[in-house]
């Protein structure tokens, strides 16, 4: 289970592509992931600063037409995702 | 024509072929590059940016050992500064802790941190180099450095046994991904094989092994293995299609499909002194020459996996089948598959017979030297 409190920071090696370049990309070893709509603004919002409650709320508010606990939903499991490949520190 | 495939993702940059190791299994090609030939500084900042231009993501700089380069936090500030994510392929020698800071701040993204075997001896007879106990000092500064570590072991009879102990080292250094690569047997690895190739027996219980440590560690560490093809049902993607994903430079300059196709006679190779790296991967005969399927045999050609494995690696169905556009025989579709069992019938064999000693007391390795 993820801490709605814990402040989730992209993992040593991993980071986003230099911005003037899109599609953006997530860099890490061996690996790149391409980010498009919602999961770069999740990625941008993982700076060790924001809460996982506080990517939520943010998210929630940028995609008003999608059900909230489906919006949560998610950005829960996408991090969960993104962390058992070692691209997330929680 | 073949349509020529989006772009590359990743470039190979071979700095160097000169190493302090010999390991016995090296990929590097069996006629090495003398550092005399090697490009410049300016040579291989300006491939890094075309390289960019092209679409490539990452650039792996590789060797031989790319330290040996007293140019190399230029080369990572020129690869990282022209858009490219940057990976070290290293034996972590020579090296201080102060070059080490000086590689980081220059934009090392990702250093891949290479170990022969869980122990000193072992380390020693297969690199044939006393550098096991600095690779540990290595790991030990790098503990402490905001960097991405991954650990490479190359994987053989000699060393399939330890995987438990390569996982403790790992551990202990809390890296964030582990590879453990069966050798593949190209150049100096062919020529060591009969001594290489682990058994039937070893291979299950290391896969056993990795699965559960996969389990174990899910979130803590990556671990990634590469299986020895010889005992695979099917070949691999070898570089994942040939000139569909990867392009590798030597040290002179040529730009290769894969790091053995030098071993594929008649291929014209271009060297990015004189043409545009995007000309190249476009145009270069040794690029087109597989791509697409119009060069395929049967089985391959009319096999439903085809658009999967693209027919195995080339240079395998040269060395192996004496035609580099056979079959890759270790396929089991493969009319040429016998050759691969026949290999393994010997090493699995040798393996059951509990008065025959698997190997001689002695082995007579052959090491690669330095150029």
């Amino acid at each position: 289970m993820i801490d709605p409190q814990s402040k989730p920071r992209l993992a040593p090696g991993c980071r986003l592509s230099d911005p003037g370049k899109e599609p953006r990309m997530l860099l890490m070893p061996e690996r790149a992931l391409r980010l498009q709509g919602p999961s770069f603004e999740i990625i941008e919002r993982c700076d060790g600063q924001h809460t996982v409650a506080q990517i939520v709320a943010e998210l929630q508010k940028i995609y008003s037409k999608a059900a909230p606990e489906k919006v949560a939903q998610d950005i829960v499991g996408y991090l969960k995702l993104l962390h058992d490949q070692r691209a997330l520190d929680l | 024509m073949t349509p020529t495939p989006a772009n590359p993702l990743a470039l190979i940059a071979e700095l160097t072929h000169r190493c302090p190791l010999h390991c016995v299994y090296c990929s590097n090609p069996q006629e090495l590059t003398a550092r005399s030939s090697e490009l410049n500084t300016a040579d291989w900042s300006r491939v890094f940016e075309q390289a960019a231009e092209l679409g490539v993501l990452q650039a792996d700089l590789t060797g031989g050992e790319p330290l040996a380069r007293t140019d190399l936090v230029d080369l990572i500030h020129a690869a990282r500064t022209a858009g490219l994510y940057v990976n070290l392929i290293t034996s972590g020698l020579p090296l201080d802790e102060a070059r080490l800071d000086a590689l980081i701040a220059a934009g090392l993204d990702h250093l891949q941190l290479s170990f022969q075997s869980a122990t000193a001896e072992l380390a020693e007879e297969i690199s044939g180099s006393k550098t096991h106990l600095q690779k540990l000092r290595v790991l030990n500064w790098l503990q402490s450095r905001r960097i991405a570590v991954t650990l490479n072991f190359v994987i053989h009879r000699r060393n399939i046994d330890q995987i438990q102990s390569m996982l403790q080292i790992a551990e202990s250094a809390k890296v964030s991904r582990v590879e453990f690569a069966n050798v593949q047997y190209y150049g100096w690895a062919l020529a060591n094989r009969t001594a290489l190739l682990p058994t039937r027996q070893q291979l299950d219980a290391s896969l056993a092994t990795l699965q559960a440590a996969q389990e174990r560690l899910r979130g803590r560490i990556r671990i990634e293995s590469v299986v020895p093809d010889y005992y695979a049902k099917y070949p691999k993607p070898c570089m994942g299609g040939w000139g569909r994903k990867l392009m590798l430079i030597t040290p002179e300059g040529d730009a290769l499909p894969c790091h053995a196709a030098r071993v594929i006679s008649g291929l014209q190779f271009d060297n990015v002194k004189t043409r545009g790296l995007r000309e190249i991967w476009n145009d270069s005969p040794a690029f087109q020459k597989f791509r697409g399927q119009e060069w395929m045999q049967e089985p391959c050609k009319s096999c439903e996996r085809r658009e999967q494995d693209f027919g195995g690696c080339r240079c395998q169905a040269l060395l192996l089948a004496g035609d580099a556009s056979a079959t890759d025989p270790v396929c089991s579709l493969s009319p040429r598959r016998e050759t691969i069992d026949a290999i393994l019938a010997t090493v699995n064999s040798a393996a059951r017979a509990p008065t025959t000693p698997l190997l001689p007391a002695k082995i007579d390795w052959i090491y690669r030297p330095n150029p």
